[in-house]
Protein backbone atom coordinates (compact mmCIF):
# COMPACT_ATOMS: atom_id res chain seq x y z
CA UNK A 1 0.00 0.00 0.00
CA UNK A 2 1.47 3.31 -1.06
CA UNK A 3 1.32 6.49 0.96
CA UNK A 4 0.27 6.92 4.57
CA UNK A 5 -0.66 3.96 6.73
CA UNK A 6 -4.04 3.07 8.18
CA UNK A 7 -3.32 4.93 11.43
CA UNK A 8 -3.08 8.25 9.53
CA UNK A 9 -6.50 7.67 7.97
CA UNK A 10 -7.94 6.83 11.37
CA UNK A 11 -6.54 10.04 12.87
CA UNK A 12 -8.07 12.06 10.02
CA UNK A 13 -11.37 10.28 10.60
CA UNK A 14 -11.34 11.01 14.34
CA UNK A 15 -10.51 14.68 13.85
CA UNK A 16 -13.26 15.01 11.23
CA UNK A 17 -15.71 13.32 13.61
CA UNK A 18 -14.89 15.75 16.39
CA UNK A 19 -15.29 18.71 14.02
CA UNK A 20 -18.78 17.39 13.28
CA UNK A 21 -19.52 16.82 16.95
CA UNK A 22 -18.37 20.36 17.71
CA UNK A 23 -20.77 21.65 15.07
CA UNK A 24 -23.69 19.70 16.51
CA UNK A 25 -22.92 21.02 19.98
CA UNK A 26 -22.42 24.66 19.12
CA UNK A 27 -24.86 25.50 16.29
CA UNK A 28 -28.48 26.40 16.88
CA UNK A 29 -29.76 26.31 13.32
CA UNK A 30 -31.17 22.80 12.70
CA UNK A 31 -30.00 22.94 9.08
CA UNK A 32 -26.36 23.26 10.10
CA UNK A 33 -26.80 20.66 12.83
CA UNK A 34 -27.91 18.26 10.08
CA UNK A 35 -24.89 19.19 7.94
CA UNK A 36 -22.57 18.55 10.89
CA UNK A 37 -24.28 15.18 11.40
CA UNK A 38 -23.49 14.30 7.79
CA UNK A 39 -19.83 15.15 8.49
CA UNK A 40 -19.86 12.79 11.49
CA UNK A 41 -21.38 9.96 9.43
CA UNK A 42 -18.78 10.50 6.72
CA UNK A 43 -15.99 10.35 9.28
CA UNK A 44 -17.38 7.01 10.39
CA UNK A 45 -17.38 5.88 6.75
CA UNK A 46 -13.73 6.85 6.39
CA UNK A 47 -12.81 4.72 9.41
CA UNK A 48 -14.84 1.79 8.01
CA UNK A 49 -13.09 1.98 4.65
CA UNK A 50 -9.67 2.34 6.29
CA UNK A 51 -10.25 -0.84 8.29
CA UNK A 52 -11.65 -2.60 5.20
CA UNK A 53 -8.46 -1.75 3.32
CA UNK A 54 -6.33 -2.80 6.28
CA UNK A 55 -8.00 -6.21 6.56
CA UNK A 56 -8.42 -6.66 2.80
CA UNK A 57 -12.11 -7.39 3.38
CA UNK A 58 -14.93 -6.04 1.20
CA UNK A 59 -17.52 -6.20 3.99
CA UNK A 60 -16.47 -2.73 5.14
CA UNK A 61 -17.52 -1.33 1.75
CA UNK A 62 -20.97 -2.90 2.09
CA UNK A 63 -21.29 -1.37 5.55
CA UNK A 64 -20.15 2.04 4.27
CA UNK A 65 -22.83 1.95 1.56
CA UNK A 66 -25.46 1.06 4.18
CA UNK A 67 -24.28 4.06 6.25
CA UNK A 68 -24.70 6.28 3.20
CA UNK A 69 -28.27 5.02 2.73
CA UNK A 70 -29.06 5.79 6.36
CA UNK A 71 -27.47 9.24 6.02
CA UNK A 72 -29.58 10.00 2.96
CA UNK A 73 -32.76 8.86 4.76
CA UNK A 74 -31.82 10.93 7.79
CA UNK A 75 -31.35 14.00 5.60
CA UNK A 76 -34.78 13.46 4.00
CA UNK A 77 -36.56 13.12 7.35
CA UNK A 78 -34.55 15.91 8.99
CA UNK A 79 -35.23 18.35 6.18
CA UNK A 80 -38.89 17.32 6.16
CA UNK A 81 -39.07 18.11 9.88
CA UNK A 82 -37.37 21.47 9.36
CA UNK A 83 -39.82 22.41 6.59
CA UNK A 84 -42.73 21.29 8.79
CA UNK A 85 -41.32 23.41 11.64
CA UNK A 86 -41.18 26.46 9.44
CA UNK A 87 -44.74 25.86 8.23
CA UNK A 88 -45.87 25.74 11.86
CA UNK A 89 -44.08 29.06 12.39
CA UNK A 90 -41.79 27.44 14.94
CA UNK A 91 -38.57 29.37 15.26
CA UNK A 92 -35.68 27.48 13.68
CA UNK A 93 -33.54 27.28 16.79
CA UNK A 94 -32.83 23.94 18.43
CA UNK A 95 -32.45 25.61 21.84
CA UNK A 96 -36.07 26.78 21.70
CA UNK A 97 -37.63 23.41 20.91
CA UNK A 98 -38.75 22.72 24.47
CA UNK A 99 -42.29 21.39 23.97
CA UNK A 100 -41.29 17.86 25.00
CA UNK A 101 -39.66 19.07 28.18
CA UNK A 102 -41.66 17.83 31.17
CA UNK B 1 10.86 6.75 -1.70
CA UNK B 2 10.03 6.82 -5.41
CA UNK B 3 8.06 9.41 -7.32
CA UNK B 4 4.74 7.55 -7.07
CA UNK B 5 4.99 7.31 -3.31
CA UNK B 6 5.72 11.04 -3.02
CA UNK B 7 2.77 11.82 -5.28
CA UNK B 8 0.43 9.71 -3.13
CA UNK B 9 1.65 11.52 -0.02
CA UNK B 10 1.11 14.93 -1.63
CA UNK B 11 -2.42 14.01 -2.74
CA UNK B 12 -3.16 12.63 0.72
CA UNK B 13 -1.92 15.76 2.51
CA UNK B 14 -3.84 18.00 0.13
CA UNK B 15 -7.06 16.02 0.56
CA UNK B 16 -6.74 15.89 4.34
CA UNK B 17 -6.09 19.64 4.54
CA UNK B 18 -9.09 20.38 2.32
CA UNK B 19 -11.18 17.98 4.41
CA UNK B 20 -10.41 19.77 7.68
CA UNK B 21 -10.70 23.26 6.21
CA UNK B 22 -14.06 22.59 4.57
CA UNK B 23 -15.33 20.74 7.65
CA UNK B 24 -14.54 23.74 9.82
CA UNK B 25 -16.11 25.98 7.18
CA UNK B 26 -19.35 23.97 7.33
CA UNK B 27 -19.45 24.35 11.09
CA UNK B 28 -18.37 28.00 11.30
CA UNK B 29 -20.12 29.74 8.38
CA UNK B 30 -23.04 31.85 9.56
CA UNK B 31 -25.03 31.37 6.38
CA UNK B 32 -26.41 27.81 5.90
CA UNK B 33 -26.06 28.29 2.14
CA UNK B 34 -22.27 28.62 2.38
CA UNK B 35 -22.17 25.72 4.82
CA UNK B 36 -23.92 23.46 2.31
CA UNK B 37 -21.50 24.57 -0.42
CA UNK B 38 -18.54 23.81 1.87
CA UNK B 39 -20.00 20.36 2.44
CA UNK B 40 -19.54 19.66 -1.29
CA UNK B 41 -15.80 20.42 -0.97
CA UNK B 42 -15.73 18.25 2.15
CA UNK B 43 -17.35 15.32 0.33
CA UNK B 44 -15.10 15.69 -2.71
CA UNK B 45 -11.90 15.59 -0.65
CA UNK B 46 -13.29 12.66 1.31
CA UNK B 47 -13.88 10.86 -2.01
CA UNK B 48 -10.18 11.40 -2.82
CA UNK B 49 -9.25 9.67 0.44
CA UNK B 50 -11.67 6.84 -0.42
CA UNK B 51 -9.90 6.43 -3.77
CA UNK B 52 -6.52 6.21 -2.01
CA UNK B 53 -8.03 3.41 0.11
CA UNK B 54 -8.93 1.47 -3.07
CA UNK B 55 -12.65 2.06 -2.50
CA UNK B 56 -13.48 3.25 -6.01
CA UNK B 57 -17.15 2.30 -5.99
CA UNK B 58 -17.86 3.87 -2.59
CA UNK B 59 -16.06 7.06 -3.70
CA UNK B 60 -18.24 7.28 -6.82
CA UNK B 61 -21.41 6.55 -4.85
CA UNK B 62 -20.37 9.15 -2.29
CA UNK B 63 -20.10 11.90 -4.90
CA UNK B 64 -23.32 10.84 -6.64
CA UNK B 65 -25.46 10.43 -3.52
CA UNK B 66 -24.16 13.34 -1.46
CA UNK B 67 -23.04 16.03 -3.87
CA UNK B 68 -25.69 15.00 -6.39
CA UNK B 69 -28.70 14.51 -4.15
CA UNK B 70 -28.31 15.34 -0.46
CA UNK B 71 -26.54 18.69 -0.85
CA UNK B 72 -28.93 19.76 -3.61
CA UNK B 73 -31.81 18.99 -1.27
CA UNK B 74 -30.11 21.04 1.47
CA UNK B 75 -29.69 23.94 -0.94
CA UNK B 76 -33.37 23.79 -1.94
CA UNK B 77 -34.51 23.81 1.69
CA UNK B 78 -32.08 26.64 2.50
CA UNK B 79 -33.44 28.63 -0.43
CA UNK B 80 -37.00 27.92 0.73
CA UNK B 81 -36.35 28.96 4.32
CA UNK B 82 -33.96 31.80 3.54
CA UNK B 83 -30.44 31.71 4.87
CA UNK B 84 -30.78 33.03 8.37
CA UNK B 85 -27.66 34.12 10.21
CA UNK B 86 -26.82 32.06 13.25
CA UNK B 87 -23.66 33.09 15.07
CA UNK B 88 -23.46 31.37 18.45
CA UNK B 89 -20.07 32.92 19.15
CA UNK B 90 -21.20 36.48 18.52
CA UNK B 91 -20.50 38.53 21.63
CA UNK B 92 -17.51 36.56 22.80
CA UNK B 93 -17.03 32.95 23.79
CA UNK B 94 -19.83 31.56 25.90
CA UNK B 95 -19.86 28.70 28.37
CA UNK B 96 -21.56 26.55 25.72
CA UNK B 97 -18.82 27.10 23.15
CA UNK B 98 -16.15 26.37 25.77
CA UNK B 99 -17.76 23.06 26.68
CA UNK B 100 -18.41 22.24 23.02
CA UNK B 101 -14.69 22.56 22.27
CA UNK B 102 -13.92 20.54 25.39
CA UNK B 103 -16.36 17.74 24.49
CA UNK B 104 -15.22 17.54 20.85
CA UNK B 105 -11.58 17.40 21.93
CA UNK B 106 -12.41 14.75 24.53
CA UNK B 107 -14.07 12.57 21.87
CA UNK B 108 -10.99 12.81 19.64
CA UNK B 109 -8.56 12.02 22.46
CA UNK B 110 -10.65 9.12 23.78
CA UNK B 111 -10.98 7.41 20.38
CA UNK B 112 -7.28 7.82 19.59
CA UNK B 113 -6.25 6.46 22.99
CA UNK B 114 -8.62 3.49 22.83
CA UNK B 115 -7.53 2.52 19.29
CA UNK B 116 -3.85 2.95 20.16
CA UNK B 117 -4.20 0.83 23.30
CA UNK B 118 -6.24 -1.98 21.78
CA UNK B 119 -4.97 -2.22 18.20
CA UNK B 120 -1.96 0.08 18.00
CA UNK B 121 0.52 -2.69 17.17
CA UNK B 122 -1.74 -4.32 14.56
CA UNK B 123 -2.20 -1.27 12.33
CA UNK B 124 1.18 -1.34 10.61
CA UNK B 125 1.10 -3.78 7.69
CA UNK B 126 -2.11 -3.81 5.65
CA UNK B 127 -3.31 -6.95 3.89
CA UNK B 128 -2.51 -7.64 0.26
CA UNK B 129 -5.52 -6.96 -1.94
CA UNK B 130 -6.43 -8.10 -5.41
CA UNK B 131 -7.37 -5.77 -8.24
CA UNK B 132 -11.04 -6.60 -7.73
CA UNK B 133 -11.05 -5.10 -4.21
CA UNK B 134 -13.61 -2.31 -4.02
CA UNK B 135 -14.86 -2.80 -7.57
CA UNK B 136 -18.63 -2.67 -8.29
CA UNK B 137 -18.60 -6.35 -9.25
CA UNK B 138 -17.07 -7.40 -5.94
CA UNK B 139 -19.42 -5.22 -3.88
CA UNK B 140 -22.42 -6.41 -5.87
CA UNK B 141 -21.43 -10.02 -5.29
CA UNK B 142 -21.16 -9.36 -1.53
CA UNK B 143 -24.53 -7.61 -1.51
CA UNK B 144 -26.41 -10.52 -3.07
CA UNK B 145 -24.55 -13.30 -1.27
CA UNK B 146 -23.31 -12.56 2.24
CA UNK B 147 -25.30 -9.39 2.88
CA UNK B 148 -28.62 -10.10 1.20
CA UNK B 149 -30.62 -9.29 4.35
CA UNK B 150 -28.83 -5.96 4.75
CA UNK B 151 -29.54 -5.21 1.09
CA UNK B 152 -33.28 -5.84 1.52
CA UNK B 153 -33.37 -3.93 4.81
CA UNK B 154 -31.74 -1.01 3.00
CA UNK B 155 -34.51 -0.91 0.45
CA UNK B 156 -37.14 -0.91 3.21
CA UNK B 157 -35.31 1.91 5.03
CA UNK B 158 -35.30 3.99 1.84
CA UNK B 159 -39.00 3.27 1.22
CA UNK B 160 -39.96 4.24 4.78
CA UNK B 161 -37.86 7.41 4.56
CA UNK B 162 -39.49 8.36 1.26
CA UNK B 163 -43.01 7.80 2.65
CA UNK B 164 -42.11 9.71 5.81
CA UNK B 165 -40.69 12.59 3.80
CA UNK B 166 -43.87 12.83 1.74
CA UNK B 167 -46.08 12.71 4.84
CA UNK B 168 -44.01 15.36 6.63
CA UNK B 169 -44.05 17.54 3.55
CA UNK B 170 -47.73 17.33 2.63
CA UNK B 171 -49.74 17.05 5.85
CA UNK B 172 -51.30 20.41 6.59
CA UNK B 173 -50.26 21.62 10.03
CA UNK B 174 -52.99 21.68 12.63
CA UNK B 175 -53.65 24.67 14.81
CA UNK B 176 -50.99 24.94 17.45
CA UNK B 177 -51.81 25.96 20.97
CA UNK B 178 -48.49 25.07 22.49
CA UNK B 179 -46.57 27.63 24.42
CA UNK B 180 -44.01 29.75 22.65
CA UNK B 181 -45.51 29.48 19.20
CA UNK B 182 -47.39 31.99 17.18
CA UNK B 183 -51.00 31.20 16.25
CA UNK B 184 -51.30 29.37 12.97
CA UNK B 185 -54.27 30.29 10.82
CA UNK B 186 -56.68 27.50 9.91
CA UNK B 187 -56.18 26.15 6.43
Amino acid sequence: MMGPGIASYLVVSVVLFSIGAFGVLIRRSPLIVLLALEIMLNAGNLALLAFARHLGDGDGHVFALAVMVVAASEAVIGLGLIVAMSRLRVELDVDKLTTLRG
Amino acid sequence: MDAGEILVWLVWIGAATALFASGLAVVLFQNPFYSALSLIVNLASLAVLFLLLSAEFVAAAQVLVYAGAVVVMFLFVTAYLGGRADAPWAGGPTLQSFFAVLAAGAIAVEVVVVIALTAGDRLTDPAEISDAFGSPAEIGRLFISDHLLAFEATSIVLLVAAVGGVILGTTAPRTVRAEGRAEVPER
